[in-house]
């Protein structure tokens, strides 16, 4: 990518000399771009330090273009760049196929176009990215989203590309997530408006008619003559009828569904409340016998559309339906052999001449144009898009989120590898053998669990309590009339409308989404997202509980690293800081996962060494040279070739020789997280706990102790097992939660009456699920779920005291006297009652419900390292939940 | 008293302007981010350069 401007020095304050490293710098100097302490080679520009090439030329480019203020809006502006961006990376989005998909709308002039950048976190972010087009001409206006982490972005494609505006983005430390589902189009949704119009609506009548109604009900006709108040009836018919037709339309159409399937739940007792109000109020005003109760009518709507904004809460950064296509990438390397009439293209399109026909050339291409057959490379940390065959290895497939086996496999050439593994390592090469569509993880998505509609979150508790209402409503409806039929007939149908007006459930209907939204949002506050207020009372009704293994219990990635010395090396079991720190340099020069994490778990504030002529022999081990002393580590059986044998140990271990000498090993175990012993005997009560795993036996006796013996235990699960298993628990009768986090627990988050998916950091990628949960809450499900059936009993409650007050109105009415100033007040007073304690209680219920509130602290260290360039006051944000 | 009759349809045709403005925020899509306007406003006073081209493109709702 070129520099959008040259980079002028009378444009700096600093010229632009790279010092020599080391030497200049002071010991712990931390990056000036993205705060990470500056190891190995550093970069510096006069006063400032880099830790990498990346974040140097982003800080170059600011500073060209005048953007230096970005360092200056939040303490933590800076995202460290990852990897070099080469501009052909992104070339695949240049291909007419692609590009359609992607934009949301393009013509001669204007394209526009909408991306997820996860990496958006401070308001430095938002600041820079809406003055993208400062740096690139060509780029017009673009808007961030925060919560929703998004960015519109227009631009000229008669200027740039679209590769080339992603490029930029990248290069910046701000890469859109390209995902194979952005191939899918974008869902538009229009809800949120359409409730916001209603609502007003209905508001805006609600509060002009109870103004004028005042009036009357305080007798100011008896001043302004009988035509006032056949005015106010006119005036408050025209201005309810909207609100009867337009705001409380999803009330007819939900009240007509139900009925058609012959259920009684709450809409259809309040469309006829809201019927009976609204003719009755007709019939008074264009009979002249009053002005009706057209403000009573507009408040019920007001509020009954509150409640129903009150739970349509969505989290913006989360996304619950996300199926495989959110997991794997838009496009792949691939290796092609260039045919002529390729070259011909690439001559003509690129305007270069390329290697000649024959010679493979690697290309990005999108996932959608591969086929069975096409030779791919994947790189480390790449997945593999489809079911494919090894060609050059050996190739180390970390399988944890499709299968849950927590150790990566080691593959050799021909072997056949599943679609979802990531590669670890260097680059391999790989054979399609199956499409993407076909392959053995998607086939998961064929299953019946997921060929059903997503079911509905149903109100079931308000349903049932609703179906005796409404039974019980029109008994006395029906017997106050029969009463005042045979007593006084002028009383008879006012009386039965007056029944009909003032038992309207609004109070009961509020009660529900008030309670379970209100906990909903206490839940949210603690990590732990629901995709609707009413999964809690799914989750208070779960006895039983199933856990995945991987990445669920345990922590993935992480685990303990244990040393284990060997006896009888004469220079002691524990090894000296200076021998940990030649192991420290050398497992800073491998990607496998195992020497990664041992080095993780060793560094302390150890600068590496250099390390001579290291060699890596893939899963065997790796040796080289540190201060003169020769290091090898790697597998017992690759160190006993070499004739040097040392202690049996289980698991997985690497085995450490210093100068031919055995000095023992590094046994890793994966590390279960902390307090899951309490949460086993939390659960213990009232609730089956399983654990399914698609990890292999090892790690049975560990958890066996943990949850005790009436606890299932089942390892070398498949997927399919696993759902398996959840539709057997649920004949059985039991209503089944699920905690996983892989695609490999996919069917069985779908399958289960709670799906819960565990994510390490909120907004990655999860599975489609009910619940999105933080991984330090795993721990805390037990009381999770007693919170939900508390938030319940709140509802319980409620009802009563919606209850309570229909019983007086139902009494003033059953005797003929209801009058529109009582049903004035009665009904507000009792639905701001029974959202009052419903929001109360659930929230102060929340208040004993345990776990870490979120903490927002930038990190100390870059504060001080910025201190000369600190505004008067640091803005930081974090993204509203 | 004879002038409520005048006043009140007034005030009523008062009150329906502000409906309309209500209706014009939501359509244009001011109540689907209320987060990040906030953030932007703070930021206006760090703008040391030009101000951004004004209004050179529609925005979403206009295109639609």
């Amino acid at each position: 990518m070129a520099l959008p401007k040259p980079v002028q020095s009378s444009n700096l304050n600093d010229s632009v000399t790279i010092l020599a490293t080391a030497g200049n710098v002071p010991e712990a100097a931390l990056c000036f771009h993205c705060g990470t302490l500056c190891c190995g080679t550093r970069f510096a520009l006069v006063d400032k330090f880099f830790c990498c090439q990346g974040c140097q030329t982003v800080y170059e480019i600011l500073s060209a273009n005048g953007l230096t203020d970005f360092y200056q809006l939040s303490a933590t502006a800076g995202v460290r760049i990852a990897a070099t961006v080469k501009s052909e990376q992104y070339q695949f989005l240049d291909a007419p196929t692609v590009r359609e998909k992607l934009v949301d709308f393009s013509d001669a002039k204007l394209t526009r176009v909408t991306f997820h950048i996860p990496s958006i976190h401070c308001i430095a972010c938002v600041w820079l990215l809406e003055n993208l087009f400062r740096l690139k001409s060509g780029i017009g206006q673009t808007q961030v989203n925060f919560p929703r982490k998004e960015i519109a972005l227009s631009f000229d494609l008669a200027q740039t590309k679209l590769s080339e505006v992603v490029t930029l983005l990248a290069s910046l430390g701000y890469e859109p997530e390209l995902k194979l589902s952005a191939l899918e189009g974008k869902p538009k949704s229009t809800g949120p408006r359409r409730l916001w119009m209603q609502l007003g609506l209905a508001g805006f009548a609600f509060g002009n008619i109870m103004l004028f109604s005042i009036s009357a009900y305080l007798g100011l006709d008896a001043f302004a003559g009988p035509g006032f108040r056949k005015m106010v009836g006119l005036i408050s018919f025209l201005l309810a009828t909207p609100v009867v037709i337009y705001s409380a339309a999803e009330y007819w159409k939900a009240a007509e569904r139900s009925l058609r399937q012959k259920l009684l739940n709450i809409d259809v007792p309040i469309a006829a409340g809201v019927a009976a109000i609204y003719l009755q109020s007709c019939y008074e005003v264009f009979s002249g016998r009053g002005e009706g109760y057209f403000d009573s009518l507009c408040g019920l709507i007001f509020f009954l559309l509150c409640g129903r904004l009150f739970q349509q809460k969505t989290y913006d950064r989360l996304a619950f339906d996300r199926d495989y296509k959110s997991f794997f990438p838009l496009a792949v390397t691939r290796k092609e052999r260039r045919s002529p009439a390729r070259l011909d293209d690439a001559m003509t399109n690129l305007k270069s001449i390329g290697p000649e026909a024959g010679t493979p050339v690697e290309a990005q291409v999108s996932l959608a144009q591969l086929a069975v057959g096409d030779r791919l490379i994947i790189r480390n940390g790449e997945l593999i898009p489809a079911d494919s065959k090894l060609i050059n290895g050996p190739a180390l497939i970390d399988y944890s989120f499709v299968t849950g086996e927590s150790e990566p496999v080691e593959k050799k050439a021909d072997d056949y590898l599943y679609a979802g593994g990531r590669q670890v390592g260097s680059a391999i090469e790989v054979e399609m053998v199956k499409a993407v569509s076909q392959s053995y993880l998607t086939s998961l998505w064929n299953q019946d669990a997921f060929r059903k509609e997503k079911r509905e979150w149903l109100n079931q508790i308000t349903d049932t309590y609703s179906q005796r209402f409404t039974k019980i409503v029109i008994t006395i409806a029906f017997g106050t009339a029969g009463f005042w039929a045979l007593l006084n007939p002028a009383l008879a149908v006012k009386s039965f409308t007056s029944v009909l007006i003032v038992a309207c459930p609004c109070a009961l209907a509020l009660a529900a989404p008030f309670a379970l939204g209100t906990a909903q949002r206490v839940l949210s506050r603690r990590n732990v997202y629901l995709k609707h207020p009413y999964v809690i009372e799914t989750l208070a009704a779960v006895d039983s509980v199933v856990f995945d293994k991987t990445g669920t219990l345990t922590a993935a990635g992480a685990g303990s690293v244990t040393w284990m010395g060997a006896p009888a090396s004469g220079q002691g079991v524990r090894l000296s800081e200076t021998e940990e720190r030649w192991l420290f340099s050398m497992t800073r020069h491998s990607t496998h996962p195992l020497p990664v994490r041992i080095g993780e778990a060793i560094q302390r504030d150890y600068f590496p060494e250099p390390v001579r002529s290291f060699l890596e022999t893939p899963g065997c081990g790796m040796e080289g040279s540190v201060a003169g002393h020769e290091i090898w580590m790697g597998s017992a059986a690759w160190l006993a070739t070499r004739n040097v044998f040392g202690l049996k140990l289980e698991g997985s271990v690497v085995h450490v020789a210093i100068d031919g000498r055995y000095r023992g090993g590094y046994v890793l175990a994966s590390a279960v997280r902390p307090e899951t012993e309490r949460l086993a005997s939390g659960l213990s009560t009232g609730c089956e706990v399983a654990l399914l795993s698609g990890d292999n036996e090892k790690e049975r006796g560990r958890f066996a102790a943990m949850f005790g013996p009436g606890t299932q235990l089942n390892f070398n699960q498949s997927p399919l097992d696993k759902l398996n298993f959840i539709k057997h628990r649920q004949d059985a009768g039991k209503t089944v939660m699920m905690v996983g986090d892989g695609l490999n627990d996919a069917g069985a988050l779908r399958q289960a009456d709670v799906g819960v998916a565990v994510v390490e950091k909120v907004g990655a990628f999860a599975p489609a699920s009910d619940v999105i949960l933080a991984a330090d809450m795993v721990t805390r499900t037990a009381e999770v779920l007693r919170y939900a059936k508390q938030s319940v009993c709140v509802v319980r409650v409620a009802f009563w005291i919606s209850a309570a007050y229909n019983l007086i109105g139902v009494a003033i009415a059953a005797s003929g006297k209801l009058s529109p100033v009582v049903c004035a007040i009665l009904m507000p007073v009792s639905s701001v009652t029974v959202v009052a304690f419903a929001c109360g209680a659930a929230t102060g219920l929340g208040r004993g419900l345990r776990g870490a509130e979120k903490t927002n602290l930038p990190p100390p260290n870059l504060q001080l390292q910025r201190a000369g360039l600190k505004p008067d006051v640091p803005i930081v944000m974090e993204a509203q939940s | 008293m004879i002038v409520i009759f005048l006043l009140i349809p007034l005030s009523i045709v008062i009150a329906i302007c502000f409906l309309a403005a209500f209706i014009w925020a939501v359509r244009s899509g001011q109540y689907e981010d209320t987060c990040t306007p906030a953030m932007r406003l703070l930021l206006e006073e760090k703008k040391s350069t030009p101000p951004e081209p004004a209004n050179e493109f529609p925005t979403k709702s206009e295109m639609k």
